[in-house]
């Protein structure tokens, strides 16, 4: 057993080197930072310990407006995309002839690069001089007044960033829960059907009950994703998100460190922080209700 | 009320690629199920007996042909209206009701005229739940359950609506052996209480013959005979049937019927009245031999195990196409297990000669 | 009951269930084209030639004169070549590393025994709760200190170890029968020999899987590749199409960024439609993307 034991960290190693030097370490050197005041990169050196950097970012009108913006995203985007894919995959679990196919397109933007197809849904959306885009080519048709989606009014913004957002995390809750749903044992519907149960009740007494530990699963993986929204903003708005307006808490972090002159990886740490608190925040609410509503 | 099947056939389409024709579960099924009575449907797995339990359903709709209840044609008519009560191999509970809720959510879906107060549906829950007694379980989950509690509620479930039709698919196979005679006997008394008329799918055919006061044995879609358990036991129509039915199962030898006897081998074993000279299948049941020094049919012995009530002699026969002879007989015959040969008389009522090519029973008087 | 109230329950059953499956299908498919048309879109854009893009203020849906000269401009204009040796290369190298040391770290911990070696694979989960964001900071500081800013080795390391990954395979290795482990020991084989000649054919199904799913991620990753490269002959596809969005062929010559777009997007989706199965049962086993 002696033998094995040095053996056995030496198959370790690799990992826990890695881990430790680009996981454990940062961990706890991002809290360090971010009570580091005055911290300069060039020097390495920082004028005391405090609290100045949270109180500088949460009085940062970016900041705020990143947080702003990061909560419309989530509260939107997060029960669109769930209810969206229920309803998708509950449709298509109901059908055979086709089935496959649309599986496999759904699952489609699941491999594409964000940034890039970020970009077709700009031009799409974007009004020019030379051209008002498609999508109010179709306003249009329907009566309504071209908006220029990308350069525009806020709200248009947002709502090409939830409509990308959502078209992005779709194929993955469609395909989590299609498998949920299939694993339901059949002889539940069979069984409710013989007793002259309607399809509302079905879906509502037995589906909904028998998949709501994916849905809670999916709901709080989709807060946790949504809140760390960044590329699909620079792929529509471009890098320069603070000028747009449409900056999120992560693109604030990561502008933080980009910034001039090496950055102030202090703001950008404190900033971080505050985000892992939401999110912590949130996920505890979240697996708090599911305790109440998850039915295993 | 009774059941009556009409010509009916549902295929499917063939699995393997490449193979055009379609899988025929059920082949022309024509017959009526008397009301009040409890009717096993009976047949090796894949036999199409749990379809024809889901065309009787609805959850299946039939290729050809018509069902009808009482008098009413319900062959279109969706799963959801035809009132009858499944109770699944599985049990199909709700894991995520309690008993009670499991046993109101049939009464739940009732509408119009037929609506009950919540009250009603409690009383009638409890009510149900005593007939079955499991009343003292109603607030656990399933997952509390042993599997034989669980069967009782899917059971209760079925009742509790008061179908016209009770329908059970192989409900007693995931339960084992002690549980699965105490269910049986159980399920006996409350289709009695009731009157309900139940039809019971069963790969088992001691299950079958136990509870039933009809069977009705499938083999590939096909119904071989239907009757009394008895009788179908006492005079089976074919091979399959005779082989089918009874344990040990019946002993099969190929023999000869020449003018007017029947010929095992050499031995002459007995004679026959109306049957043509041809080689012939020959089954004899376990209980159909007697030991006789000078006995018909000689067998070379290969053993004796003693069960107790009788003793079972086991012996080879070249002309026996069914392995190992079992001869049941009274344990208070002594065999002397150290004698090369073993000599047997047979009961003329537990001889049956069958076709060699199709298999039918040959209709003609053994003496 | 009557036949007449049969018949008309027969009736209303079958219509209702014409009417929802038109439903289900429409409703499919308009989401179907929703997915699909940014695809049919770039494409289309990128055969456009530059003047009939431009002069078109109302959007073709189809054109009659396709032409390849966007993908030749996307080529030369911009660095595109380099940029797709420089994700190859770094999508290749990482996954390689990434597979050596979680298969190696997923064989500790499933077959070796050795001191707090539950301790150490609880600390291992714990970590999969840190989001990357809390550590990206320190890990941009470090690798700017270490001087490894613009090069294939600041990009790679911090991505090599995956404890997500470790878990998945250590979870497959367990499920191998101990008898084989003790057979092969009578044998004389070595832990390693017998990781490399059992273990890891067994676990083919699996360590494929994540080396797909790792693909994927190294293919689209954005983020860090900004952060440690601002040097053009280290960007990788995401950072270049950023890069040409913003100032590469003079802003508005869309039919060319969408060629670039089609070329980035192409080999993940050819690797899709390959391993299709494969990539959504891995996918559906845990991968959040990112």
């Amino acid at each position: 057993m002696d033998k094995n034991n040095w053996k056995a960290w030496l198959y370790l190693l690799p990992a826990v080197l890695f881990l430790g030097v680009f996981m454990v370490y940062p961990l706890v050197d991002v809290f360090v930072y971010s009570f580091e005041e005055g911290y300069n990169s060039a020097s390495q050196t920082f004028f005391g310990v405090g609290g100045y950097n949270y109180s500088y970012i949460l009085h940062d009108p970016y900041f705020l407006q990143a947080v702003k913006n990061t909560f419309i995203l989530v509260i939107i985007t997060v029960p669109v995309s769930t209810g969206l894919a229920l309803l998708i995959s509950v449709a298509l679990n109901s059908i055979k002839p086709l089935r496959n196919l649309y599986q496999t397109v759904y699952f489609l933007p699941y491999v594409t690069n964000t940034l890039a197809v970020g970009l077709v849904f700009m031009i799409l959306f974007k009004k020019t001089a030379y051209s008002d885009g498609l999508i109010n080519l179709l306003i249009n048709w329907f009566g309504g007044e071209s908006v220029d989606f990308i350069d525009g009014p806020y709200w248009a913004k947002m709502f090409v960033l939830c409509f990308y957002t959502v078209w992005v995390v779709m194929p993955f809750k469609i395909l989590i829960l299609t498998g949920a749903l299939a694993s339901v044992n059949q002889d539940y519907y069979n069984a409710a059907k013989v007793d002259g149960t309607s399809r509302g009740r079905i879906f509502t007494r037995i589906t909904l009950p028998m998949i709501s530990p994916t849905i809670f699963y999916l709901v709080i993986t989709g807060f946790i994703g949504a809140f760390k929204a960044y590329s699909d903003a620079v792929a529509l708005f471009g890098t320069d998100l603070n000028a747009a307006g449409m900056n999120t808490i992560v693109g604030y972090v990561y502008d933080m460190l980009y910034g001039n002159s090496d950055g102030y990886p202090s703001y950008a740490s404190a900033a971080a922080i505050v985000l892992f608190a939401i999110v912590l925040t949130i996920t505890c609410i979240n697996l708090l209700i599911s305790k109440k509503h998850v039915h295993y | 009320m009774k059941v009556v099947l009409q010509n009916l056939t549902k295929k499917f389409p063939n699995r393997n690629k490449g193979v055009r024709s379609d899988v025929i579960a059920v082949n022309n099924f024509d017959m009526e199920i008397p009301d009040g009575k409890l009717v096993s449907l009976l047949g090796p797995s894949g036999c199409g007996k749990s379809t024809a339990l889901n065309l009787l359903s609805g959850l299946l709709k039939p290729s050809s042909g018509k069902i009808f209840f009482g008098e009413d044609d319900v062959t279109d008519l969706p799963a959801e209206n035809r009132g009858v009560g499944l109770v699944f191999q599985n049990y199909a509970l709700y894991p995520h009701l309690t008993v009670r809720q499991n046993i109101m959510f049939p009464l739940e879906n009732l509408k119009g005229a037929a609506k009950l107060t919540k009250a009603q549906m409690q009383e009638k829950a409890l009510e149900a739940a005593k007939l079955v007694q499991i009343h003292e379980l109603m607030d656990r989950k399933p997952n509390e359950l042993s599997g034989g509690q669980q069967q009782r509620v899917a059971i209760t479930r079925a009742l509790v609506k008061m179908p016209r039709l009770l329908l059970l698919d192989e409900p007693l196979s995931n339960l084992d052996a002690r549980l699965r005679l105490q269910t049986r006997e159980e399920l006996r008394r409350i289709q009695n209480e009731t009157g309900i008329t139940t039809i019971f799918v069963t790969h088992d055919q001691e299950e079958a013959m136990s509870i039933s006061d009809m069977i009705i044995v499938m083999k590939e879609g096909v119904i071989q005979q239907t009757g009394r358990p008895q009788d179908v036991y006492d005079s089976p129509v074919n091979l399959f049937v005779a082989k089918f039915l009874g344990t040990p199962p019946i002993n099969v030898f190929a023999g000869e019927v020449k003018d007017g006897s029947l010929y095992i081998g050499q031995d002459k074993v007995c004679t026959v009245k109306g049957a043509a000279n041809k080689p012939v299948w020959v089954g004899i049941r376990p209980e159909g031999f007697e030991l006789d020094e000078n006995g018909t049919l000689s067998c070379s012995l290969v053993g004796v195990e003693v069960m107790g009530r009788d003793i079972t002699v086991i012996s080879n026969n070249a002309a026996s196409e069914s392995g190992a002879i079992r001869a049941i007989i009274s344990a208070e015959n002594r065999v002397d297990t150290s004698a090369p040969v073993v000599r047997f008389n047979v009961k003329s009522n537990k001889i049956f000669l069958f076709d060699k090519e199709t298999e039918a029973r040959l209709d003609c008087e053994i003496g | 009951m009557h036949q007449t109230e049969f018949e008309r329950i027969e009736r209303s059953a079958r219509i209702r269930k014409r009417v929802l499956r038109v439903v289900i299908y429409t409703l499919l498919t308009i989401w179907g084209l929703i997915v699909l048309f940014p695809f049919y879109w770039m494409i289309l854009t990128s055969v456009k030639s530059y003047g009939s893009y431009n002069s078109e203020y109302i959007p073709a849906f189809i054109t009659l004169s396709p032409t390849l000269e966007n993908y030749a401009h996307a080529f030369t204009a911009v660095p595109l070549a380099r940029y797709f040796t420089n994700t190859l290369i770094f999508t290749v190298v990482t996954t390689a590393i990434m597979l050596v040391v979680t298969v190696l770290a997923a064989f500790a911990f499933a077959r070796l025994n050795f001191k707090g070696k539950n301790l150490v694979f609880t600390l291992f989960l714990a970590l999969m709760m840190i989001p990357n964001e809390l550590v990206v900071i320190t890990n941009y500081v470090t690798i700017t200190d270490l001087d490894l800013r613009n090069t294939f080795a600041g990009l790679i390391l911090p991505s090599v170890t995956s404890v997500f990954y470790i878990y998945l395979l250590k979870e497959n290795f367990s499920q191998i029968p101990d008898n084989l482990y003790y057979a092969a020991k009578v044998d004389g084989t070595s832990d390693f020999k017998y990781l490399m000649k059992v273990m890891v054919p067994i676990c083919k199904p699996t360590i494929i899987t994540v080396a797909i799913l790792k693909i994927i991620e190294c293919w689209n990753s954005y983020v860090w590749p900004r952060l440690v490269t601002d040097d053009e002959l280290y960007f990788l596809v995401s950072n270049g199409i950023q890069s040409i969005r913003e100032n590469g062929f003079g802003r508005e010559n869309i039919p060319a960024m969408m060629a670039a777009v089609v070329v980035i997007s192409v080999p993940l989706i050819i690797l899709f439609l390959i391993f299709r199965k494969k990539i959504m049962a891995g996918v559906a086993r845990g991968g959040m993307k990112g």
